[in-house]
Order: C-alpha cells, then sequence, then structure tokens
C-alpha cells in the first residue's frame, strides 16, 4: 500500500477550540484575573494559515532527549529478557507543555543523577553476565572463561551495542569496550567480569542515555532537512514501545526502507500490532494523566483507611487498564472513555468501590444507574485530586481543565484570606458551601467559576473517590456546569466532556508533543488542525491518530537546527492554591 | 614532590590489586585534632534546612533582640539548641515588578538573590552550589540532599535552572548510598582497592571520549546540557579515585547500622518527624565521615502538604481556610508550624552532638535555614524569618535574635558566602541585591 503524507490542514476544528477559549475568557474576565490558556494554537490568528508552507514542508524540531527509566528498563528487558531486574528511578523532569516527556528534551544532568546511571548500568549489567544468565544472553562461549577472548566480547558487544545505542557501534568505539572486556578479564582472570565491565561501560554512554536526533539532507526536497534512519527509527519506537527500536526497525533504518512512505507504514503497522504497543501507550497515558503524582500520594490513614498504599497503586493500574482495554485492545473511540462503564477493579479498589471481591484484576461493568461512568469517576481522578482528608472541587476542575481539556487555570492571587470558609459557627458544611464562598468574593471568583462548577458535580465522591450521599449530614447537590452545558449529575458532566471539542483536540495535541518530544507552539496551530480533523474522521481512534502522526511530514522532517531553537514553551503551574 | 598519605598508596598499589595493614594515623590530625596535621583547619562545611509555610509573628518572633533571646511558643522546642541558633526576623523578600508566586518567589530569592518573573523560571546555581563548587570539590559528593516529604521534586538547591539537585527521600536508600558497598570506612584496618573499580575507572575514559563526538550535532543550547553530562562523568571519575585510595582516619567516622525498614509514605507529621530524623542522622554522620562538605535537608515543601491525623486539612490548607483562634492566632496551622520547628531543633542539636576534635561537628558548621513566605496565611514576602545554626569554624557567633527592619533575604545569603569564602562583592538582583553583612554574627 503507497500511503501518502497526511494533509493537515483546512481543519475546521480550530473554530470550535476558540469557541472553547472564548467561553472562559468571559467567565475569567468578571473578575480580573487572567483567563485558563486554551492550547496555543487557539490563540494564534486565523491569518496566519495564508503564511505556513505547503503539508509537506511541515517540520518538528530536533531534539536531544534524556531517557526516562522506564524507556531504560523496556529497551533492557526487550535486548535481555524480562529476567532482568531495573528497579531503579532516574531524577524527575520538568512537566513541559503538559508532558513530562516533552521536558526530557530540556533537563539537565545532576552529579546525583549521573551515580544512578552508573549504579544502574552496574546492576543490569551484572545480571548479565551472571553465571544464571550468561548461558542465554551472550551468544558465544569463550575459549577459556578465565581469559580474555576478543572474538567472542566482539561478538556480544557489537550486537547488545547495536541495540541499545540504536545503531552500529563505530569499530573505533566496539575496539575499545573489547580491549577494555579484554584488560579487565586478564586482570582478573575472568572473561565474564571483563564483558560485564564493558557493558557498564556501553550502558553508562551518552549515546544510549540521551537520545541525540540527527539530521540528513532530503534527496526529495533539496535544501530540506530530515531525521536521519536511525534517529527515525528511534523517534518512532520510542514514542510507540518507549523503548529503543528493535532489530526489524534498525535493519530498516539501515537499508533505507524507512525513507520510503511503503517502509515506513510497513513498519508502523509491524509495530501497532505489537504487544510492545501496550507499554508504549501505558507511558503516554501515565505521562498526560500525571500519574507520576501516585508516587506520592497519601491519603489522611484517620479519615480513609480504606485507602491504603496497595489502593494508591490499584487506582493508577485501574485507568490504565480501562484505556489501553477501551482504545488499544477494542479500538474504540476516545471519547467514550469518559462515558464507558467498563472498567476493571482489583480487591483494594473493590473495598473503596464498595463491590464483592474476587483475588487479582477483574473486568467488571458498572450496572446501568450506577453514579461510576467513564473516567472521571474512576478512583485515579476522584482521590488523585482531592485533599489528603476531603475531597476538593476546585482541585478536580482545575485538573479537568488542565489535564484533559489542555488548559491552563491561572494561579491563585496572593493576597486572599480564606478563612471564611472555615465559619466557626459551623454553617459552611459542604463543599459547595465553600466554594460558593469564592463566588461571592470577586477576587476569587473569576479564577474558580474556571473550576469550580464542574468539580462540584463530583462531590458524591469523597476524597478517597468513595461514593457518599451527604456531606455532614447534609444531601449533597451535585448539579454543574461546563461550558455552557448544564448537567445534574456526574452522568451530565461526562457526557458534556464526551461531547466538548476541547478533549479530543487536547489529546491530539498530547500525541503530537509526546511523538516530537517538542512543546506544540502556534506556528504548529495548521498542523495540529489537521490532525484533529483527521482523528475526527477516523472515529477518534487512537490507532488512527498515531498512524497520521507518524506518517505525517512533520513526524520525520525536521527544521534547520538554527532557525529552530531548543527553547521551552510555558510550563504548567504545579499546583492550585487552597480553595 | 610532597608525600602524603593517598600519594604513598597509590604508588603501592601500581596498578594492582593489593592490602594494605594500616594503623590508624593520627599523626595526619595535630595533636588536639582540632586542625589537619598540615596545620590547615578543620573543613568548615555549609548546609541548608528548609520549611513551608512561614511563620506567626506573635507566636514565633522573640521579643528580645540580641543574645539569649526568649522562645516564643512557636519556638519552644529550642532550648537545647538556641545557643546554637542566630533567628534572623524582618527579613523581605523583593519581588520589585514581579509577580507573587505563592510558595515559590520566596525561596527562590532566599537561594538565588532573584525573584522568578514566572512559575517556570527556575532559579540558577543556588547557594549551595556555588559553595560547594569551592568547598566541596574533593569530597565523595560534592553536595548530598534529603528530603523527609518523600517527594523526589521537593528541593530547592539547583545546580541549574534545569537541574534540580535530586533528593533522597529513603532511609535505606540513602543509607545504601552513603554507607553500603562503596563506602570506604576511613578507620578501617586494612584497605583493599577493588580491581573491579578500577576496571570500571578505565572504561569510563572511553565513555568520556564519546562526549566530543556528540558535540557537532547538537544545538548551542543542548550543549550546556552535554556539559553536564560530562561534569557527571568527571565525578564518577573521582569516585572511583577516590574508592582507590586509603582516605584519612577521621575519628568521628563510625559507620551507622544498616538501616533496614523506613516509615511509609505519607504527609502524616509523624512519618515526617520519623523520616525526617532517620535522615539526618545519615546526614550527620555522612558530614562526619567527610563524605561531603555540603549539604541539605528539606522537612517539608513549600506549600507543605504535612497531616494531622484525622484533620481534614493538610497544613497549607489551613493556613488559609483557618480562622483566627481564641488565642489570637490559627491553632491548627501553629501545630503544624510547632512541628516544623521541633524537626529543625533536632537537626540542629544532631550536629551538635557529634563530637569532632575538642568541639563538635556544628561548630565547624554554617547551616542556613530558610521558608517561603513570611505569613503564609495571605503569601506575604515580608517579615520573613531565616536561621543559621553553627559557628563556622570560629567565624560566626551564635545565639543572637537578629530583627532586621526589612533587609532583603539576599543580606543573609551574601553573609553566608561570604563567610564561606566565596569571593563575591555583592549577591542578588534589583532590590535583593547587596554588598552588606549582617556583621553582628561575625568574629
Amino acid at each position: 500500500m503507497n500511503v501518502q503524507y497526511v494533509n493537515l490542514k483546512n481543519s475546521g476544528s480550530l473554530r470550535r477550540l476558540m469557541a472553547a477559549g472564548v467561553a472562559i475568557l468571559a467567565v475569567a474576565g468578571l473578575a480580573n484575573c487572567s483567563a485558563p490558556s486554551a492550547p496555543d494554537t487557539a490563540k494564534a490568528p486565523a491569518a496566519a494559515a495564508s503564511v505556513v508552507a505547503p503539508e509537506t514542508d511541515d517540520t518538528s524540531a530536533r531534539r536531544l532527549r534524556l531517557m526516562t527509566a522506564e524507556q531504560y528498563r523496556n529497551t533492557l528487558s526487550y535486548v535481555f529478557g524480562p529476567g532482568i531486574s531495573i528497579p531503579t528511578a532516574f531524577a524527575p523532569v520538568q512537566r513541559t507543555d503538559g508532558l513530562l516527556s516533552v521536558g526530557t528534551s530540556f533537563a539537565g544532568i545532576t552529579a546525583a543523577q549521573m551515580e544512578i546511571y552508573q549504579k544502574t548500568a552496574a546492576t543490569a549489567a551484572q545480571q548479565v553476565v551472571d553465571e544464571r544468565n550468561r548461558n542465554f544472553l551472550v551468544p558465544c562461549t569463550p575459549k577459556n572463561p578465565q581469559a580474555a577472548d576478543d572474538a567472542c566480547a566482539r561478538q556480544f558487544l557489537a550486537g547488545v551495542g547495536r541495540l541499545v545505542y540504536r545503531h552500529s557501534l563505530d569499530q573505533q568505539r566496539l575496539d575499545g569496550y573489547v580491549k577494555e572486556a579484554g584488560a579487565t578479564a586478564t586482570r582478573l582472570k575472568d572473561f565474564y567480569a571483563g564483558l560485564g565491565v564493558a557493558l557498564e561501560g556501553v550502558l553508562l554512554s551518552p549515546r544510549v542515555l540521551m537520545v541525540s536526533e540527527r539530521a540528513e539532507a532530503d534527496p526529495q526536497k533539496p535544501g530540506q532537512q530530515r531525521l536521519d534512519g536511525h534517529s527515525l527509527a528511534t523517534r518512532l519506537s520510542f514514542f510507540l514501545w518507549n523503548a529503543a527500536p528493535d532489530d526489524l526497525l534498525l535493519k530498516a533504518a539501515e537499508t533505507g526502507e524507512l525513507h520510503t512512505q511503503k517502509g515506513l507504514q510497513k513498519q508502523l503497522d509491524r509495530m501497532l500490532a505489537s504487544p510492545r504497543l501496550e507499554a508504549g501507550m501505558r507511558a503516554f497515558f501515565d505521562d498526560m494523566f500525571h500519574f507520576e503524582d501516585f508516587n506520592n500520594l497519601a491519603k489522611d490513614a484517620a479519615i480513609y483507611p480504606v485507602f491504603t498504599t496497595t489502593a494508591v497503586q490499584d487506582a493508577r493500574e485501574q485507568t490504565l487498564r480501562t484505556v489501553i482495554d477501551q482504545l488499544i485492545t477494542k479500538d474504540r473511540d476516545y471519547r467514550d472513555l469518559f462515558t464507558s462503564r467498563e472498567t476493571f477493579i482489583s480487591p483494594s479498589l473493590a473495598a473503596i468501590y464498595k463491590l464483592p471481591t474476587s483475588p487479582g484484576w477483574s473486568p467488571y461493568e458498572f450496572p446501568e444507574g450506577s453514579p461510576r461512568m467513564g473516567l472521571l469517576t474512576h478512583i485515579s481522578f476522584l482521590a488523585g485530586h482531592s485533599h489528603p482528608g476531603r475531597s476538593s472541587a476546585t482541585l478536580r476542575g482545575k485538573a479537568l481543565r488542565e489535564v484533559l481539556l489542555c488548559q491552563v487555570v491561572p494561579r491563585p492571587p496572593a493576597n486572599v484570606d480564606f478563612s471564611a470558609v472555615e465559619n466557626p459557627k459551623g454553617n459552611l458544611r459542604t463543599a459547595r458551601d465553600r466554594v460558593n464562598f469564592h463566588l461571592e468574593n470577586p477576587v476569587c471568583a473569576g479564577c474558580h467559576k474556571i473550576t469550580d462548577p464542574m468539580g462540584l458535580a463530583l462531590e458524591n465522591f469523597d476524597g478517597a473517590g468513595q461514593y457518599r450521599e451527604t456531606e455532614r449530614g447534609v444531601a449533597i447537590d451535585a448539579t454543574g456546569s461546563l461550558d455552557g452545558k448544564s448537567f445534574t449529575d456526574v452522568k451530565g458532566l461526562a457526557q458534556a466532556m464526551h461531547d466538548h471539542p476541547a478533549v479530543t483536540s487536547c489529546i491530539v495535541k498530547r500525541v503530537y508533543a509526546y511523538g516530537t518530544g517538542s512543546p506544540t507552539t502556534g506556528a504548529d496551530r495548521q498542523m495540529l488542525q489537521g490532525l484533529d480533523k483527521n482523528f475526527a474522521a477516523n472515529g477518534y481512534r487512537l490507532r488512527e491518530l498515531l498512524k497520521t502522526v507518524v506518517m505525517s511530514s512533520a513526524f520525520s522532517k525536521v527544521a534547520d537546527q538554527s532557525s529552530a531553537p531548543a527553547k521551552a514553551a510555558s510550563v504548567s503551574p504545579s499546583s492550585v492554591s487552597a480553595e | 614532590m610532597a608525600l602524603n598519605r593517598r600519594r604513598v598508596l597509590r604508588g603501592m598499589l601500581n596498578g594492582g590489586a593489593v592490602t594494605v595493614g594500616i594503623p590508624l594515623l593520627n599523626c595526619f590530625l595535630n595533636t588536639n585534632g582540632t586542625a589537619m596535621a598540615d596545620g590547615a583547619k578543620m573543613p568548615v562545611r555549609f548546609g541548608t534546612w528548609f520549611w513551608g509555610l512561614g511563620i506567626d509573628q506573635g507566636i514565633f518572633v522573640p521579643k528580645k533582640v540580641g543574645l539569649n533571646y526568649d522562645l516564643p511558643e512557636q519556638i519552644a522546642s529550642w532550648k537545647n539548641i538556641s545557643q546554637h541558633v542566630n533567628l534572623f526576623t524582618g527579613l523581605t523578600a523583593f519581588r520589585d515588578t514581579d509577580p507573587n508566586l505563592c510558595h515559590y518567589s520566596g525561596w527562590v530569592i532566599g537561594m538565588s538573590g532573584s525573584s522568578p518573573k514566572a512559575g517556570g523560571d527556575k532559579p540558577g546555581e543556588t547557594i549551595d552550589i556555588t559553595i560547594a563548587n569551592q568547598v566541596g570539590r574533593t569530597t565523595r559528593f560534592k553536595t548530598l540532599t534529603a528530603a523527609a516529604t518523600g517527594d523526589v521534586r521537593s528541593s530547592i538547591s539547583y545546580e541549574s535552572a534545569n537541574a534540580p539537585t535530586l533528593p533522597e527521600v529513603s532511609p535505606i536508600n540513602f543509607y545504601q548510598r552513603l554507607f553500603g558497598p562503596d563506602f570506604q570506612d576511613p578507620n578501617a584496618p586494612t584497605f583493599t582497592p577493588n580491581p573491579r573499580v578500577m576496571a570500571r575507572r578505565s572504561v569510563l575514559s572511553g565513555v568520556i571520549d564519546e562526549i566530543k563526538t556528540m558535540e557537532n550535532e547538537i544545538g548551542s543550547e543542548d550543549k550546556q546540557r552535554l556539559d553536564q553530562y560530562l561534569t557527571g562523568l568527571r565525578h564518577l571519575e573521582r569516585q572511583f579515585d577516590q574508592q582507590l585510595t586509603k582516605p584519612e582516619p577521621i575519628a568521628a567516622c563510625v559507620a551507622p547500622k544498616a538501616v533496614t525498614s523506613e516509615p511509609e509514605l505519607g504527609g502524616e507529621s509523624g512519618l515526617m518527624a520519623r523520616r525526617h530524623n532517620m535522615m539526618t542522622d545519615l546526614m550527620v554522620m555522612a558530614v562526619a565521615c567527610d563524605q561531603t562538605r555540603v549539604f541539605n535537608m528539606n522537612y517539608s515543601s513549600a506549600s507543605a502538604n504535612t497531616i494531622k491525623a484525622g484533620y481534614e486539612k493538610p497544613h497549607h490548607t489551613t493556613t488559609h481556610e483557618e480562622p483566627i483562634g481564641e488565642h489570637g492566632y490559627q491553632e491548627n496551622a501553629a501545630w503544624f508550624l510547632r512541628r516544623s520547628m521541633e524537626a529543625w531543633a533536632y537537626y540542629v542539636e544532631a550536629f551538635s552532638k557529634m563530637k569532632e576534635g575538642d568541639g563538635t561537628l556544628l561548630d565547624n558548621a554554617l547551616i542556613y535555614a530558610i521558608t517561603d513566605h513570611g505569613y503564609a496565611r495571605v503569601h506575604s514576602l515580608d517579615n520573613m524569618a531565616a536561621m543559621t545554626a553553627g559557628r563556622a569554624g570560629g567565624r560566626v557567633k551564635t545565639g543572637m535574635h537578629i530583627k532586621t527592619e526589612g533587609s532583603t533575604i539576599g543580606r543573609l545569603g551574601y553573609t553566608v558566602q561570604r563567610v564561606m569564602g566565596i569571593d563575591v562583592n555583592a549577591w542578588g538582583t534589583r532590590s535583593n541585591n547587596t554588598s552588606k553583612e549582617f556583621g553582628e554574627i561575625l568574629v
């Protein structure tokens, strides 16, 4: 099949995006509070369309990205098998344009991080050459295991080096590693000790841990640049698999096949059919949904004894399982994530959902009439965006806007006294009472009108995500609204999210930025519009979106480095202040 | 050529693995242990300590100025340490025309001397790194950072704007990093250099060479990151070198018992205190063993989410929502702040209990403690408090309350740098710029 580069232009989605942004602006204007930013694309003047170059000239920036711990783990697991245990966490990076993945294009390296790299490399190498593993992980047997064997060392290091460097080692580098392996083997009278030390060096290389994209002249487009074959394979593989390319992908890069549309499509189809896609997409949604927060999430055990440390991890897992099942396994409409009752349950979560329990993970469908419907009613969303001891309409509303709609809620003003929300007379008993206080205060109202009306629709769920009908003895009013749509309960909110145009444009923006490692800017507006349009035409199916992004010219063509400075976009605020 | 202990041993190794029996050689210290044998003074160490959410003036600030200041209820826990602590009140973090970035501007100014313009505007090199670049280049770790929050994002130390220092958050991991298999006990009777480390050291040279091959592939803004990678590899190289060299004996250094259990994750104040105190103990011994000369401890993060068991609001939310109680202050917020100050007291006392020569480790240290706000309830950046602890090898007087009448917090940052021997004539930008020390505390 000869697939053409996708035409990403002339979409009508800009109008929908702008409509959403303008609606919020109008609310925000009430209280002299800067508005939540709609996606950058929405802010760009429509007239800019006329100066954008033809479609095949869409480019992205070349990046130097730091490999994440998960990418390192996945890569070594695919090279050496799942028996190699790499428990390390790397240093956190700054979330940039909504994604940690984009932050890896700008993150620095500290001395402490380098120590972690070294320890991780040593741990991995030691396991590979361990007596239990060497016979099937090292493809040759040394003539004498107590002496150097350059030929065997070379065979092993060349094969492994190609997979973790993501291209063949140059002769000089390979010679260097073989020499080090030999010298250590001689000194220690142990071939495998030498091999292990050399492998440590390989795994500590900047060419392994820093993903440097290289460009070359595009023979089809004189004067333009494209990623070289290995860099394109690497971008593709980290995007879809969250791991380095496998042998077949590297071969496609080496033969030039990857630079043909047919060859690229062939590899794309193969990768989408691979079980590795699941790990790749889990990593994407873990990033998009800010699930790294779960590494540190805890509730007050005195208030929520049911919210155990196991429940914290299971809450994250539940949502990831659901997303993969719906979008990858069943290839369903992305918007249905917000209304679907299908999910998975574990024993620790069953205690919070108040369901009968069975060992392990089980598929589960909440019945019609249940208030549980879609991602917003998952414990991951409800508990993840609450206080340790109570719910928070504001935190939930803020997350809904920033995480799922790609908008930015302004920081709260500095000099506001909120203490009236804990009135000693006790007449502010529910979350609605408390946030209504904000809405009466003009300094607070502008921002809180952006977050609270939809957050209040989730008040039937406490800070641990447990269903409730009253708060302090008062029946909960779960009415709310979202950008002009009013509803009386969480089902209405779920449907409003399903139908919200920014829900789909948001994931398009995130997928593209994740794939290229670059923050999106106004210059990407038309291309993103095109992706939106294709996403809609393909029934909002994630697999089709991935294909469209990979086959876009911007995925493989890069701007001249001098015209695309490595500059981070605005960074999302880390947290909202108190309600 | 001057012969020292390291040079002698390296010569004996001659590239091979040997075991050397070595008695504890006190000849490398002077007779009373207050200085190195060559006459140099004991090294002066620098530390920071951070707590979130400021102070409540009315119950924190002593009435008495100068020595022997009184201890209002918020700092009653300082009774065993006040003689070691200088308390500075009435400080201001000037933001000039920049926005008040809640829970951010205050500490950024305290650590960098400059007001951030936006949330994404990270401090560049912070004060601890500036000092570490001067005094920390010979130790195993240039700096050590720990956070009792359990969150690896809790750091006020930045090597550069894109490289926050990574804190240790697990006492078990912290122990392993400090005193695990790579620890060289300076008082061990024998010394066996690990031949595998020699091999690692050798392989590293090739890895360093690879950096050069990447320089032409990347844009100018990424070159700094490549340089950071190179600096990191040089750091590993130094660590390997140290592992191959018998360290000088250090009388105070006794590797602690292995840490095998730790508090579970979470912000409950009891868990936080246990985590803080366990990591403090490890940090103190790491400094005593000269593993580092610059160290940072974060008790809580800015906008701290510390929990009081059974009380529905974490510390941060409490500061904003709790009304003034019958005693004239926010009683639950005050409860949280008392816990913070108890942690500070533990930290200082732990350094003061560690004997070094004829004094204590604290005598040879300067600890700089800051927070993010003055009165957190309204996110104020005036009337802030900060502390120093320790005599910095006799360069600093202690036990005083200094009422600053609105000085920039940059003045304290400038003072501690001068004490630590940084050759800087002024520090900070715009209204935080100063070339005036707090002379009251200088000897």
